[in-house]
């Protein structure tokens, strides 16, 4: 994350965007000319990268996601990685830079840690992946760049918000549980293309956004509050982690209720 | 002079008074009356003073609160709900928290009174209940606190519900679930109190009357009566040198209660206005206006009602269906009718049935040490481990997140445990009792272990005792000898024919030697001299073995 953040302004980064943008355009015209033309058109767009991404990729993925990246079975016959063909972009930059993929552990749910690729072996990645089928792409930055969002697109945003993700993320984006030691991650660190990405795609248990249910405005309309959320402070005092009575059940018995019987055993102590 | 003129005037009006109304006698009798001191006879004060303070602090937020759902569009100083469509209810909580002037710290102060309220109820009742001071004659005052309870669990509960916030409309709408879930009567129970389909425009100002006249006056005549009973019957204390069942020992209302009782409510009222200030409280501007068909995960009640949506979340789903159409909802009715009525149930009867068991009829006005009451006190403690499951059960999925467990393995160790810790609970907490009564009779017959370890001339160590102070000698003494269980009836009697009323005085019997099947005797006047006298550094050896073996004999079981 700070990592992410401290490299924003390296010089790589503005290659890195250049190449997102070359990617993007190509993906475009990917589609345009149809699902079959992927193959012959997207390349063009840069042949290194592909390269350089597909190598990673059989290094790193293939084991478990197949030479041809169209998944793979273990000996048992369970899946050990699903194809990754029409994933998209977006998927392997989400997966790979928040640290998901390359899986490390089986477990009840893919955990986030820290990315094992530098941010060009990623895009390098994505490039490949995306090379392969269409499918949703790396956003632009200026899709979840929320600098001069007014209050209407602020209010929208918490609609949206509390309609589409507080059921699982939490009122304050605390996150949640779900069923069978699953949960929803916090959002209080995310960053925002990572948020923008995991509402295109839907990363494992959640449900996907597509622009069809979300418009591209209303993705950064809720990355706008998740934001607010962090940084407006907080009325009324010192909060009990925005997770809701529960936590503020524990305050009362603890310090209120310690203290005023602290108090009166103190006054029966006095009387002595 | 001019101060004494004053003071003759005063003096003057208060015999004109005096004079018509004879009040000097009486005062100067009640004023004088006494109080017992421990620290837990301030509980009910806190509940008292909590009680106040939501008084004053419910009566500024009526000012502005507004009970109606019309809707309106929110242009409040709160942008992030800026231009949203909510309820008028919604908006006017919110003004009251951003528009209004020391708004904020009110509404927090309010709720962390309701808080504080219940829980210093709670912790009262548990005083109580420990004590055994709800025995005769104190009945009929268990009996309105068992009243109280339940009425602030539902003021609680209204108040949560009015800001029609999400968590409000979500609390309301699991309390229309259990109203569905009521066998025939369900859907026009619901009809009835909604005023039509759920959510509806007519409950929010109903329940608003509810909240601010119906509840806190019933709970204000209540206290009333509960107070004068205390006034009446006059204070249980514990036991202690010179207490008796006769007196009172303690300090005088006027001044010296009287001043700390005062100097207690500043210091409660500061406590919670201090929490009001420093903690957030139902941040209603996160959660956003009630829409029925939005959640958020971490949608909880207020502690005091975390128990019954923890019996909800516990039950498995089990739903019976009759002829295809009728549904008998037992996964709701179970967890919050069933249960809850039976707890209140026998919480209220307690006291009769203890006394019907222990066929005790005789007045008490010093309390138990909770020792000395072990079946009572392995009751209590036995309940409150229930509720503390059901209660941790209320927050298994912020558990499960936080603690990074599989919520499933919450709720099944949960099931499981609801029927495996409360007589687990009941058993220990027994034999704790009894252990602790042993350990007063030894300190009774040879005081207490001294730390100093002497060696005896044949070479064994022994560690010396020292006699106990008289305070704790009263104390240690007045444990009454528990009465013999309850003999079996006989069924038949001597023509042959059975007893009337044969299966009820069986089930009295039984209940009894639930009560009082094991006992450790009180040592006997003699054996405290002998006990004292012979505990020379020569006979030490010889009284330990002595000792041991009548502690054997005394606790066959063991
Ligand atoms: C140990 C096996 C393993 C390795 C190694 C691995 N993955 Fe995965 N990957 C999985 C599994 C299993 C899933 C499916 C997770 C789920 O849905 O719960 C997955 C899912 C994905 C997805 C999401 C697919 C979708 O449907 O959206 C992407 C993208 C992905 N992996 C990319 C990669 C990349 C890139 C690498 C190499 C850097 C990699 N993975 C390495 C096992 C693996
Ligand atoms: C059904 C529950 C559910 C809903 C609804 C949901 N999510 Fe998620 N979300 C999840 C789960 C589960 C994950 C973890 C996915 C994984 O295993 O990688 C997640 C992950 C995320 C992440 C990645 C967090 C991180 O730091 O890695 C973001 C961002 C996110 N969700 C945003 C949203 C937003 C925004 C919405 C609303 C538009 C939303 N989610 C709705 C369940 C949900
Ligand atoms: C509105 C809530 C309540 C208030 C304001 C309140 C207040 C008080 C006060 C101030 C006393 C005297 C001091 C004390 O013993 O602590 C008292 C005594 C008592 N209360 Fe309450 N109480 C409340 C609820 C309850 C409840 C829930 C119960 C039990 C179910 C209960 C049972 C009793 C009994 C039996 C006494 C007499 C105790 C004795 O004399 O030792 N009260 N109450």
């Amino acid at each position: 994350m700070t990592y992410l953040l401290a490299r924003r302004r390296s010089p790589w980064a503005t290659a890195f965007l250049l190449l997102l943008a070359l990617v993007g355009i190509g993906g475009i015209y990917a589609l345009a000319s149809g699902s079959t033309q992927a193959e012959a058109t997207a390349p063009s767009a840069s042949t290194t990268q592909i390269d350089e991404g597909r190598k990673l990729f059989l290094e790193g993925c293939s084991t478990c996601h197949g030479l041809n990246a169209d998944g793979a079975f273990q000996l048992d016959g369970t899946i050990a990685g699903p194809t990754l063909i029409g994933v998209g972009s977006a998927s392997v930059d989400f997966q790979v830079s928040t640290g998901r993929m390359p899986l490390a552990a089986p477990g009840a749910q893919v955990e986030r840690k820290d990315p094992s690729y530098s941010d060009e072996e990623t895009a390098a990645l994505a490039a490949y992946i995306g090379s392969l089928a269409p499918g949703p792409e790396i956003p632009m930055p200026d899709l979840y760049d929320t600098t001069g969002i007014t209050p209407e697109e602020l209010a929208l945003g918490g609609q949206l918000f509390r309609a589409n993700c507080a059921q699982c993320h939490n009122f304050a984006g605390e996150g949640g549980a779900l069923t069978d030691g699953k949960y929803a991650p916090s959002l209080t660190e995310t960053e925002p293309r990572h948020i923008y990405e995991a509402m295109l795609i839907g990363p494992q248990n959640m449900p996907n956004f597509p622009d069809s249910t979300l418009r591209p405005e209303d993705k950064r309309a809720i990355i706008g509050y998740i934001e607010a959320l962090r940084e407006t402070p907080n009325s009324g005092g010192i909060d009990t982690g925005r997770l809701g009575p529960v936590t503020e059940g524990i305050v009362l018995w603890t310090l209120g209720l310690g203290a005023l019987i602290a108090v009166a055993i103190w006054i029966g102590v006095k009387a002595k | 002079m001019s101060t004494s003129k004053v003071e003759q005037a005063g003096g003057a009006g208060y015999l004109w008074v005096d004079d018509r109304v004879p009040a000097s006698k009486y005062l100067k009798k009640q004023l004088g009356k006494v109080f017992p001191d421990h620290w837990s006879f301030m509980l009910g004060e806190i509940a008292l003073y909590s009680f106040i303070i939501l008084l004053l602090s419910g009566t500024f937020l009526s000012l502005w609160f507004k009970p109606s759902m019309i809707e309106v569009v929110y242009d409040g100083s709160y942008l992030p709900l800026n231009g949203v469509k909510m309820s008028e209810a919604y908006a006017s909580t919110l003004d009251i928290s951003f528009d209004i002037r020391g708004g904020l710290l009110m509404r927090q102060i309010h709720h962390w009174g309701a808080l504080f309220f219940v829980a210093a109820i709670s912790v009262h009742l548990l005083r109580v209940f420990f004590t055994g001071a709800f025995r005769k004659p104190r009945e009929t005052n268990w009996i309105i606190g068992v009243t109280l309870l339940t009425l602030a669990l539902l003021e609680g509960f209204a108040g949560y519900s009015l800001p029609d916030d999400l968590l409000s409309g979500t609390g309301l709408r699991i309390a229309q679930g259990i109203m569905l879930s009521l066998p025939v009567v369900g859907s026009y129970v619901s009809f009835f109190v909604f005023g039509g389909e759920f959510p509806g425009t007519d409950f929010i100002p109903r329940l608003y009357t509810v909240h601010v006249l119906l509840v806190p006056g019933i709970i204000l005549a209540l206290i009333t009566v509960h107070l004068m009973l205390v006034w009446f019957q006059k204070h249980t204390q514990f036991p202690g040198p010179g207490r008796t069942q006769r007196n009172v020992v303690g300090y005088p209302l006027f001044p010296v209660y009287a001043a700390k009782a005062g100097g207690f409510f500043f210091v409660v009222f500061g406590v919670t206005a201090l929490m009001g200030g420093l903690f957030q409280i139902n941040p209603i501007w996160l959660y956003g206006p009630y829409i029925p068909d939005q959640i958020t995960a971490g949608s909880q009640p207020d502690w005091y009602i975390g128990w019954l949506d923890g019996a909800l979340r516990l039950m498995p789903n089990i739903e019976i269906v009759f002829f295809g159409q009728w549904n008998l909802m037992l996964n709701v009715l179970v967890p919050a009718v069933i249960v809850p009525g039976i707890i209140f149930t026998a919480m209220a009867l307690y006291p009769f049935i203890e006394q019907w068991a222990t066929g005790d009829k005789t007045h008490h006005h010093l309390l138990d040490r909770p020792r000395n009451a072990p079946t009572r006190t392995a009751i209590g403690a036995m309940s409150l481990s229930f509720y503390v499951l059901l209660w941790i059960q209320g927050g298994n999925d912020l558990i499960a997140n936080t603690f990074k467990i599989n919520i499933f393995v919450i709720t099944w160790t949960l099931r499981i445990a609801i029927f495996v810790v409360p007589p687990l609970v009941f058993v220990i907490t027994k034999r704790i009792c009894f252990g602790l009564q042993r350990r007063d009779r030894d300190k009774l017959l040879h005081g207490y272990e001294s730390g100093i370890i002497k060696r005896l001339p044949n070479g064994k160590y022994y560690e010396q005792h020292q006699p106990i102070s008289p305070e704790e000698r009263a104390v240690l003494l007045a444990r009454a000898e528990a009465p013999l269980p309850l003999p079996m009836p006989e069924k038949y009697d001597a023509n042959g024919i059975k007893q009337k009323g044969y299966g009820v005085k069986k089930l009295q019997s039984r209940l009894s030697h639930f009560f009082y099947n094991e006992q450790v005797p009180m040592p006997t006047a003699a054996e405290i001299e002998e006990g004292n006298h012979h505990e020379s550094e020569l006979t030490a050896e010889r009284n330990y073995e002595i000792d041991d073996a009548r502690t054997k004999a005394l606790a066959p079981h063991e």
